[in-house]
């Protein structure tokens, strides 16, 4: 910031909101957490103070570590997350690289058609894809939750990709060209490191949805061996009791590898590697 | 032998025509630099010719083979662009090196033809630089380095120093010059500059709106027009245009009279009062209304004292004027 137009007044007025709209988001994941570590009535009886001597008790996390198979869980939601960026980046980028890129004849009714996905929600052709994979056999599999993860998220990421690939310097690509590289060459060496930036937004914008998501694993993979994490934290919540340590508890650790991801992602979001390659 | 020669190239997009029927021969060594207005068609020309853009119709030969089919790589050619488009994740050494590893050349070439490039241009303290911790004058060094190591029948450059700053594209400037001596390797050019097309080329291209208005010598065209274009492009300050010239004119005509050729001369032919004087030290040059409401340049050799608002007139030699028609062709004298 310009130091001579820096007014002090309005450095602490900026700091000062940002700072109460951090406390206000990250409110309840502090109390999630701290009670995570509580005894069940130490929840109940104060639950915004810290788990002291008395309180401290790990019996959410022997729960949920014992019970339910926690850990498969965990490994199918980071499966199904980890497929669906993937497929849903390298579509995206390269769908989005020849919308940008070649001169064809309805480029524009292409794109069009492509986003139209960001104004029609997915779950309204529940039924319709709860049908197609009964028959084509992928219900109660992965690979179910993958695809339709991956159709879900790849309109907006053709959207935002498309815009700034056409920001890449076509002298780059030509130069490219010029030394013999092949398309997928340039494509993958010199374009999608610069919009690395754009790729990172996208996953953190499909991340979370999916992570998060109850609606598609609850209808096209409820069966154990295929639940995710969210699906599995749901066993603790039950009509009459809910075991809110095991709950709790999930959910702390339901938070970690999201976060982890997000870190990775925000890393590049931050980092812009453009400088230098052109101008 | 020759360089290249284009043959009635066209190229649209769409319904827009951007070149319209190119005849051009570049002779082997020779330095041609294609120059014009903004939108005229140089870069799409250039483009056509290093094979990004495909011809519409019309033949591409480039040392002896028609190359309308083939593949940039493939075509011989070497180009340095505008913004340098330098390959970010390579270091300096790699970025001249890529080219050659494409075409599947031994180490042992590689390293030399890079080595040979780097002390030309002087780049042996960067060479495990990344682009981005090169100044705008180094990179550019870079972009001509990574074209030398290809060792090409034909360099192009497409506009290669708008980017830098005016003291940094005289010093480049003479470079490529010196570069077109020591590699004696045909080589195009293309700049809207007209000082970079006159202090470089063997041979000017003029272009506009899609078609060769002009092919010549820097000092032919300078001299010899062909069309009023041609003339008011080339030279600066710009030539001076008089619609009601005091001389015997075609029909509808126009006299042009370079700045440089109009002297202060009491009784002269032109009067007019001065409305500016821009003092550059060397040269003073003063902008004048005529009687006639003409606007019109005048460049003085060395410093004059003639002051804003000063009624003055002037006078030229009959053989240091040019006359058009009404077509703005040039009419010979």
């Amino acid at each position: 910031m310009n130091a001579a137009r820096q007014n002090p007044l309005n450095t602490y007025a900026a700091h000062g909101a940002l700072i109460l709209y951090t406390l206000i988001a990250l409110f309840p994941v502090f109390v999630i957490i701290i009670n995570s570590f509580k005894t069940r009535k130490a929840i109940f009886r104060e639950p915004l103070a810290l788990p002291n001597a008395d309180s401290f008790s790990l019996i959410g996390y022997e729960t949920v570590l014992k019970q339910g198979d926690f850990f498969l869980y965990f490994q199918n939601s980071m499966i199904v997350t980890v497929g669906s960026l993937f497929l849903i980046l390298l579509f995206g980028a390269m769908a989005a690289f020849a919308l940008a890129e070649y001169r064809f004849k309805g480029n524009t009714l292409m794109g069009l058609y492509l986003a139209l996905g960001i104004m029609i929600p997915i779950r309204i052709g529940t039924v319709a894809i709860l049908e197609m994979m009964v028959q084509t056999g992928l219900v109660n599999t992965l690979w179910a939750l993958i695809l339709v993860y991956t159709a879900q998220g790849l309109p907006l990421a053709v959207f935002i990709l498309s815009e700034f690939m056409r920001q890449v310097s076509d002298d780059l690509k030509n130069a490219g060209r010029i030394d013999g590289l092949s398309e997928y060459r340039i494509f993958f060496q010199l374009v999608l490191p610069l919009v690395r930036p754009a790729m990172a937004t996208v996953a953190v914008f499909n991340m979370i949805p999916i992570w998060n998501d109850l609606w598609f694993p609850l209808i096209l993979a409820p069966a154990e061996e295929v639940k995710t994490l969210t699906l599995g934290s749901q066993v603790f919540i039950g009509q009459f009791v809910t075991d809110w340590n095991a709950v709790l508890s999930a959910l702390s650790l339901a938070i970690l590898p999201v976060m982890a991801l997000y870190v990775i992602f925000s890393r590049q979001l931050i980092r812009g590697i453009t400088s230098g390659a052109v101008k | 032998m020759t360089a290249l020669t284009l043959t009635n190239v066209c190229k649209s997009f769409g319904p827009v025509e951007v070149l319209k029927d190119i005849n051009l021969t570049v002779e082997d060594g020779e330095f041609v630099v294609f120059v014009g207005p903004s939108g005229c068609g140089k870069s799409t020309l250039l483009r056509v010719i290093a094979g990004l853009e495909d011809a519409t119709s019309g033949t591409v030969n480039i040392g002896g083979d028609v190359v309308n089919t083939v593949p940039p790589a493939k075509r011989g050619i070497a180009m340095v662009f505008q913004s340098y488009a330098l390959y970010p994740h390579l270091s300096v050494r790699d970025n001249m090196a890529l080219g050659l590893k494409q075409e599947k050349q031994p180490k042992s070439v590689i390293e030399e033809r890079v080595s040979k490039a780097v002390q030309m241009l002087d780049l042996g303290a960067y060479v495990d630089r990344r682009p981005s911790d090169l100044s705008g004058g180094q990179r550019q060094r870079v972009a001509i380095g990574r074209a030398i190591v290809r060792e090409p029948k034909l360099f192009l450059f497409d506009e290669p120093l708008s980017n830098l700053d005016a003291a940094l594209r005289m010093n480049t400037r003479i470079e490529i010059a010196e570069l077109h001596r020591t590699l004696s390797a045909s080589m195009i050019y293309v700049t809207h500059d007209q000082t970079e097309a006159m202090t470089l080329a063997d041979k000017i291209v003029v272009l506009r709106d899609g078609h060769v208005e002009q092919v010549g010598s820097p000092m032919e065209l300078y001299n010899n027009p062909a069309n009023r274009f041609v003339a008011g492009f080339l030279g600066s300050p710009a030539m001076n245009f008089l619609k009601k010239a005091p001389l015997d004119m075609p029909q509808n005509g126009t006299l042009g009279i370079r700045p440089e050729h109009l002297r202060l001369v009491q009784g002269g032919r032109i009067k007019g009062r001065v409305t500016h004087v821009e003092r550059l030290g060397g040269d003073t040059n003063l902008l004048v209304a005529t009687d006639q409401q003409e606007a019109m340049t005048v460049r003085l050799f060395g410093q004059d004292a003639t002051a804003v608002g000063e009624e003055i007139e002037l006078d030229f030699d009959n053989t240091s004027a040019f006359a058009f028609d009404a077509q703005d062709q040039r009419v010979s004298p």
